[in-house]
């Protein structure tokens, strides 16, 4: 019990950290899986071989590799950025391609006729995209969007290996103090507990909102 | 047919699924106000014709012209062209996020640039015409099968459009429903509005067509008036399908 009270504000520092990574690369995520998603559906070819590389290349990249390829190999271009900022766009770039296929899947479930008359109306690719199919989409891509999201707090202890000030990291620090592990541990899941389930409890609320039936 | 004043123009199209060729050097011309109906047995290509005319359908060869101008690829300039012939499809297709009204003035909006309050007054005279005026705040869901139809038309009405397409407009609905929907197209017809119906509805044909046009194994067979049509057809294609559908 000691172990909170005693280091409460190295648990918040990396607390914190770990908030805002995730809220960065959630919010990077959620744009660019939106518009890998756009790609894929479009009718253009080149933007739907664009979106399906960029989505075969990330979903299967190990993300601690991911990370290194980031953190070492942007450098290396002249691409030099506080590792805070490397983290964000790893993470968010990964799970842009997990994001990306959950709204393809979400449009998939929007019957071809609701574009189709929309196309029949003159209403352009985007306009029927945003205006029609992804409003009906997002309403059954909310509970998997929102497991995406968690998962992502989740690997952003990834960051801690890359000098990243984040919630797992601070158990590096506590041991060499000589705390009991065990404990150390049991404070950290409860950071990232309380992260996931107020994801889970935003999400629900959403699903409330707007996951209604047709 | 010679036609005088053409608006719709097919010349030598042919589009395959796979192995099957489903339009076969397909020529076709609709003449401005003119009410042209399509019938023949399932899969002999005519809602797939009906869908080429406006390029939800792609096809491989050959020329499709609505009123002087060649249907143009993808992009923005087909979407202009689009919102120029409506179309009526077989399962309605009501957008089912939107209200009645929204669903008519959605496109009006986008398209057409026209203001809310413009875009919903003239959605309201519309939803009036085809008899729905009192539903403009509900969703499709909460309509039946024929007044989700008449709002299609509606909406399709909405966009001013030089001609309509119907894709077997009524193939989806209850028996007792066919007729409301068929009294509104009746009524176009008769207001001068040019268009193509797939449908199986000889009646319609008989009484609002200007001609009949027969289609069997992705080829045009007949194209002639509904009287010749029905009386004294010519083809043994056409005449084997008439003795099977007015047997009853």
């Amino acid at each position: 019990m000691d172990v909170l009270t005693d280091n409460f504000s190295l648990y918040g520092e990396g607390f914190l950290g770990t908030v805002e990574l995730t809220v960065y690369a959630s919010a990077l995520a959620l744009v660019l899986g939106f518009v890998m998603a756009s790609f894929r559906v479009a009718p253009v070819g080149s933007f739907r071989v664009f979106g399906t590389v960029w989505v075969t290349v990330l979903r299967n990249t190990p993300l601690t590799l991911l990370f290194f390829a980031v953190m070492l190999g942007l450098p290396r271009f002249g691409l030099v950025l506080p590792f805070e900022v490397f983290a964000v766009l790893a993470l968010g770039c990964y799970t842009s391609a997990f994001i990306c296929e959950v709204l393809r899947s979400g449009i998939n479930t929007v019957p071809r006729g609701q574009g189709e008359a929309a196309r029949s109306l003159g209403m352009t690719f985007t306009q029927t995209l945003g205006a029609v199919v992804l409003p009906q989409a997002f309403r059954t891509v909310i509970p998997p969007i929102g497991s995406t999201l968690i998962a992502l707090a989740k690997n952003s202890a990834i960051a801690g290996a890359f000098s990243v000030t984040e919630l797992l990291g601070t158990y590096k620090t506590l041991s060499e103090l000589g705390y009991n592990i065990v404990w150390t541990f049991v404070w950290i899941a409860v950071g990232y507990l309380i992260i996931t389930l107020t994801i889970s409890a935003i999400f629900h609320v959403l699903e409330k909102r707007w996951g209604v039936a047709r | 047919m010679a036609v005088v004043d053409p608006l719709i123009e097919l010349r030598g199209v042919n589009k395959h699924y796979g192995a099957l060729h489903v339009l076969q050097d397909v020529d076709l011309t609709v003449g401005r106000g003119e009410v042209v109906v399509v019938i023949g047995p399932s899969g002999s290509g005519k809602s797939t014709l009906c869908r080429a005319m406006n390029r939800l359908e792609r096809v491989e060869s050959g020329e499709i012209v609505i009123d002087g101008q060649p249907l143009p690829d993808e992009g923005k300039a087909l979407a202009r062209l689009r919102a120029e012939v409506g179309m009526v499809f077989q399962s309605f297709n009501l957008f089912a996020h939107k209200t009645v009204l929204a669903n008519v003035s959605l496109a009006q909006i986008k398209v057409r640039k026209r203001k809310r309050e413009e875009a919903d007054g003239r959605s309201r005279e519309l939803l009036d015409r085809v008899g729905l005026a009192a539903h403009a705040e509900k969703y499709p869901a909460q309509l039946s099968g024929g007044q989700q139809q008449r709002v299609a038309i509606a909406r399709a009405l909405a966009m001013d459009p030089k001609a309509l397409l119907f894709d077997e407009p009524t193939s989806a609905l209850d028996p007792e429903m066919i007729n409301e929907v068929l009294e509104v197209m009746q009524q176009l017809a008769r207001d001068g509005m040019t268009m193509v119906v797939v449908t199986h509805e000889m009646g319609f044909a008989r009484s609002a067509a200007n001609r009949v046009v027969f289609m069997a194994d992705g080829r045009i067979v007949e194209d002639r008036t509904p009287e010749e049509f029905f009386t004294s057809p010519r083809s043994e294609r056409a005449k084997d399908f008439l003795s099977k559908i007015l047997k009853h």
